[in-house]
């Protein structure tokens, strides 16, 4: 700015400012509570509402899933045991390996051996296979190879007949048997992560809320149970305990709170000294609205977050322990159970692990994906 | 004296999801071999951006230099690469940080975080370094630098880590010292050995320190010059005696007014009302208006210019314009520039 | 010094006597029996054989002698298994056990390191990205998930690496992945997540003050101090190893000591299970003493100074 525009401001500008309104202290951002923050960051998180909406999904499922066909979880017949996939709007779909049929390569010295091999191991129904010859051969062994596809459907005469996801060895219906096995995997996940809610906030609340002696006598048993690996103690829950559904949510629980109760009871601890809560108890606010009003509201995203990574957790261990014989054990479907038993035909049916093994991924991934998106909500340092 | 650095017209910005925060808005200033200038502001004014855009040590890539020159001996460090400022940092500038608590690295020996600058700038061996970094220790007050030498951070006191970190930053003689609030942190008493300490150093190293506080007491103290920054910009520069005795800046005015003194039981302070405006929209016209007492009608139209005052000081208000109407600081602040004049020394200011 | 270490192992001995009383009596409320198997005894053959169990004793006794055994580092006989100490068996099976799970460690959490580090030096980038989807995929996916996936592809269809079985070490390299990735993903995200922090503190920035090259900067400021923290995961690390070996061992058919454990469970041979329980929890109380003495002698912010 030079000289001459200096100069050239009407004088009328230099009086003193006449002020409409004080906006010298006006706050320019709107006020939101924590909470409505914290749903905010969560609700523009994509992967996580993704995740919420799969989760969802797969809960539905597991209560309408074994309602969808007219199998029931438990009907065994060894005349359709084994059966592939077969889902009506996939039949032309051969990649997605949901037509219906068995196929493999075989290898022999020459075609007519590998065909041979391959009609051997497809119930020797040749009008149902269809061969197609990769390699001539040169009459080495196995230098000739030979892909066969088996409409075992046909074969079995039973054209009429949909497993979704297949059948297992004892010829149940798959489809019925993931969704019932889903939803047992589910209910221990949630009953579990609940006791440990339940049980983790209480003594870690009493335990830090009353101090003193209450909190030294119920940290030295808190102690003692940490020192013992929970995967031991599980174990050991159930070696005695019958296998069932109530028996792995006690196994759980038994341990699973422990991790619970240490985090409230730091929180707690931390928050009984603040000076907010000094400031509430020295105006004379009773012990159960400083609970109500301070602790639990500044407490509430550390639980919710805490429980949230507890039924991961928790699915995981079913499983586990389904998977080396100790949980849900057949003819009771769970994941790990059918896990178990798709390990045992994976050479040869590997669609048998790849459902459920689908299902438990998915739901481990999207509930720790939830976790994370919960964390990062209750974060105020990640609210924009 | 030559002109050891100058500023012009420094813009620094920050992006942020809301858009870009315009932190430091066209600053100029300039600093002299051996002499300490204090730049004095609010938080959120830009003086510790200003500082840290010296240093190049600004959280790239949101946060830049968007135009402007800072020329070290007439070398332009906002052009260096990042490679190159790694020679100049630690070695021609060096910084001395507010929170002596967790600036020093909790996990290596102090002796070690002495000597890797040593090593670095003037190729010392370990051995040297060490010898080195135990005259540092005992020239900033370290009781058994030997065994200190070898201690964790956490092995020390509050006031004592700051001495370290002094320590680190005047270990390769740097030319300009840049001290961002190091006293804000510390005790009143330990504040007062920590300036003593910067003021004998400068004596024996002759650097020049650029002093950055909200603490105008403190300024008095230790300055030769004060910046009074507000906004982004500066708004007032001149010596120490042109601040203090004649302030000509509203906002000079508040710092001044807002800083009680021993001999004025009996008087209100002078405070500033509000805050700062939001630097993501700065605001048309002064940035100062919408707090300033004396603000005029051009003030929410045009910025003010540096206007001269004298040969060393200048003020950005349109007061000094000479169609502006003659305005008196206000009684508390005259009451405080005359007490600093009466104690004749520019240490009036310090409780 | 001393006195900690001593005041920690008295507390170990304390917590294994626990689970020792504790699986002892569990055993005792259990049905199994060495006679389940054995059908037509006579009663005499039935008393003989109660005899050499030493099951005709009073439970005290019994007690008495089974933690005499314990001191001695006798765990029992097997009930199948041709009457072979349980210790003779657990010593037999410690071996791949062992390897695997060093081999898992070791491989899973240097290259988590290095998957952590570099998502947390190039943020926010397609490293960084791949990186968290890593982390979330590993810690989400069980291991035997993944070591099916593994089984099918690698061995039974593409035929690069053994089915299953021990022997060669291309023997290891499938089981070894399985186990390693629940590591790695833990080691990956953990060290971004303390690198972010770090990088973050004030003493990274005093460290550019005085000049330090970028590269020293995040391995001697940074990195150092990102994994000092990352020790204490490695209690967790280790139970997922344990619950880890069972079920891959089992898949992968291992002679370890998952295996052997799932196979006891299956049989009821509840000395072996018993015996296996136990080598489990002092393994694992061990590896969380020798953490909390590792965390002391890294972090010299909580070295334990001679008088604690």
């Amino acid at each position: 700015m030079d000289k001459n525009n200096l100069k050239n401001i009407p004088k009328d500008l230099f009086v003193p400012l006449v002020r409409k309104e004080d906006t010298s202290e006006k706050i320019s951002a709107p006020s939101r509570t924590f909470f409505q923050d914290a749903k905010r960051t969560l609700f523009s998180n994509k992967p996580a509402v993704f995740s919420m909406i799969l989760i969802l999904f797969i809960i539905i499922m597991s209560i309408v899933g074994p309602w969808m066909n007219n199998y029931g979880s438990d009907e065994q017949d060894l005349k359709r045991a084994k059966m592939p996939p077969r889902v009506p709007a996939f039949e032309n779909v051969s990649w997605l390996g949901m037509n219906g049929t068995l196929s493999g390569t075989f290898q022999g010295k020459d075609v007519q051996q590998a065909s041979a091999k391959a009609k051997a191991r497809f119930d020797n129904k040749e009008e149902f296979i269809d061969l197609e010859v990769i390699n001539k051969g040169d009459g080495t062994r196995n230098s000739a190879e030979v892909k066969a596809t088996y409409r075992i459907y046909e074969a079995k005469d039973m054209k009429d007949t949909y497993f979704w996801f297949g059948s297992d060895a004892l010829g149940r219906d798959q489809w019925t048997r993931l969704w019932e096995g889903t939803r047992v995997s589910l209910i221990i996940a949630f009953v579990a992560a609940l006791l440990d809610l339940v049980i983790g906030v209480s003594y870690g609340g009493i335990s830090a809320f009353y101090g003193g002696r209450v909190d030294n006598i119920m940290q030295r048993i808190a102690e003692i149970l940490v020192g013992i690996p929970n995967l031991v103690i599980i174990l050991l829950m159930m070696l005695v305990l019958k296998p069932g559904i109530i028996s792995i949510v006690i196994a759980l629980s038994i341990t699973g709170w422990i991790g619970m109760s240490r985090i409230v009871r730091g929180e707690v601890l931390k928050l009984k000294n603040q000076e907010f809560v000094l400031a509430s108890r020295t105006l004379g606010t009773s012990n159960g609205t400083i609970i109500r009003k301070h602790l639990v509201p500044n407490i509430s995203g550390i639980i919710i977050i805490n429980t949230m990574f507890s039924v991961p957790g928790a699915i995981f261990f079913e499983a586990f322990l389904s998977f080396i014989g100790l949980g849900i054990v057949p003819p009771d479907a769970s994941l790990g159970s059918l896990i178990d038993l798709g390990f045992d035909n994976l050479r040869l049916y590997p669609y048998m692990l790849v459902f459920p093994a689908i299902v438990i991924s998915v739901l481990m991934i999207a509930f720790n994906i939830v976790g994370d998106g919960l964390r990062d909500a209750f974060d105020p340092k990640m609210h924009k | 004296m030559s002109k050891l650095l100058e500023v012009k017209d420094l813009k620094v910005s920050f992006n942020t999801y809301n858009g870009e925060v315009h932190a430091v808005r066209g600053v100029t200033f300039d600093l002299n071999k051996g002499e300490t200038l204090a730049i004095v502001g609010e938080s959120g004014s830009g003086k510790s951006v200003t500082s840290n855009a010296i240093m190049r040590l600004l959280p790239e890539p949101h946060g830049f230099i968007k135009e402007g020159q800072i020329l070290l001996e007439g070398v332009d460090l906002a052009k260096k690469t990042s490679k190159e400022m790694q020679k100049i940092r630690g070695k021609d500038i060096s910084m001395v940080f507010q929170d002596p608590m967790s600036s020093l690295n909790p996990t290596m020996k102090i002796g070690y975080q002495i000597m890797e600058g040593l090593m670095k700038h003037q190729n010392m061996s370990k051995t040297e370094a060490r010898k080195t970094a135990l005259e540092l220790l005992t020239l900033v007050g370290i009781p058994r630098p030997d065994v200190r030498i070898n201690q964790y951070p956490h092995q020390f006191s509050g006031g004592m880590r700051q001495r370290v970190v002094v320590a680190i930053a005047l270990a390769c003689n740097p030319k300009i010292l840049i001290a961002d609030e190091p006293t804000t942190a510390l005790d009143v008493t330990i504040q007062a050995q920590i300036l003593e300490l910067m003021k004998s150093i400068q004596q024996k190293t002759d650097s020049a320190i650029i002093f950055i506080t909200h603490d105008l007491g403190v300024v008095a103290n230790v300055a030769d010059r004060v910046a009074v920054m507000y906004a982004g910009k500066i708004v007032e520069i001149g010596t120490v005696d042109d601040i203090f005795y004649n302030p000509k800046h509203p906002y000079t005015w508040g710092l001044i007014g807002s800083m009680p003194t021993l001999d004025s039981s009996d008087e209100e302070l002078f405070a500033i009302p509000g805050s700062p405006p939001n630097m993501l929209t700065p605001p048309v016209g002064d940035a100062f208006a919408p707090r300033n007492h004396f603000a005029l009608e051009i003030d929410t139209v045009m910025e003010p210019p540096m206007f001269k005052v004298s040969d060393t000081h200048y003020a950005a208000t349109w007061l000094l314009h000479p169609d502006a109407p003659k305005i008196e600081p206000p009684a508390a602040v005259k009451h405080r520039m005359q007490g600093f004049a009466q104690t004749g020394t520019k240490g009036g200011g310090k409780r | 010094m001393t006195r900690y270490l001593l005041r920690r192992v008295w507390y170990m001995l304390i917590t294994l006597f626990i689970i020792a009383t504790f699986s002892f009596f569990l055993m005792k409320i259990l049905p199994g029996s060495p006679l389940q198997a054995e059908d037509k005894l006579t009663e005499e053959q039935k008393e003989i054989i109660l005899e050499k169990y030493g099951l005709n004793d009073p439970i005290p006794v019994q007690y008495a002698k089974y933690l005499g055994g314990l001191v001695k580092g006798d765990l029992g006989v097997s009930f199948k298994f041709d009457n072979t100490p349980v210790t003779t068996i657990l010593f037999d099976r410690i071996g791949p056990s062992a390897l695997l799970g060093f081999q898992a460690l070791v491989i899973g959490s240097i290259l988590g390191i290095l998957l952590g580090l570099m998502a947390s030096i190039f943020r926010n980038s397609p490293i960084d990205f791949s990186s968290t989807i890593i982390a979330v995929i590993g810690t989400s996916i069980p291991s035997f998930v993944f070591a099916g996936l593994l089984q099918y592809v690698f061995a039974v269809k593409l035929g690069w690496f053994p089915v299953a079985l021990w022997g060669t070490p291309a023997h290891t390299i499938l089981p070894t992945i399985a186990l390693a990735i629940h590591p790695m993903a833990t080691a990956a995200r953990f060290t971004r997540t303390e690198m972010v922090e770090v990088l973050h503190s004030n003493y990274i920035i005093t460290a550019r003050a005085k000049g330090v090259a970028e590269s020293g900067i995040i391995l001697k400021h940074g990195l150092r101090n990102a994994l000092i923290p990352l020790i204490t995961v490695l209690g967790p690390m280790a139970v997922g190893l344990m619950t880890g070996s069972m079920v891959i061992e089992q898949i992968f058919a291992i002679p370890g000591i998952g295996e052997q454990f799932v196979t006891s469970v299956m049989v009821n041979d509840y000395p072996t299970i018993m015996g296996t329980t136990l080598l489990f929890a002092f393994g694992f109380i061990v590896i969380i003493l020798i953490i909390d003495l590792l965390y002391g002698l890294i972090d010299p912010r909580i070295r334990l100074a001679g008088g604690k």
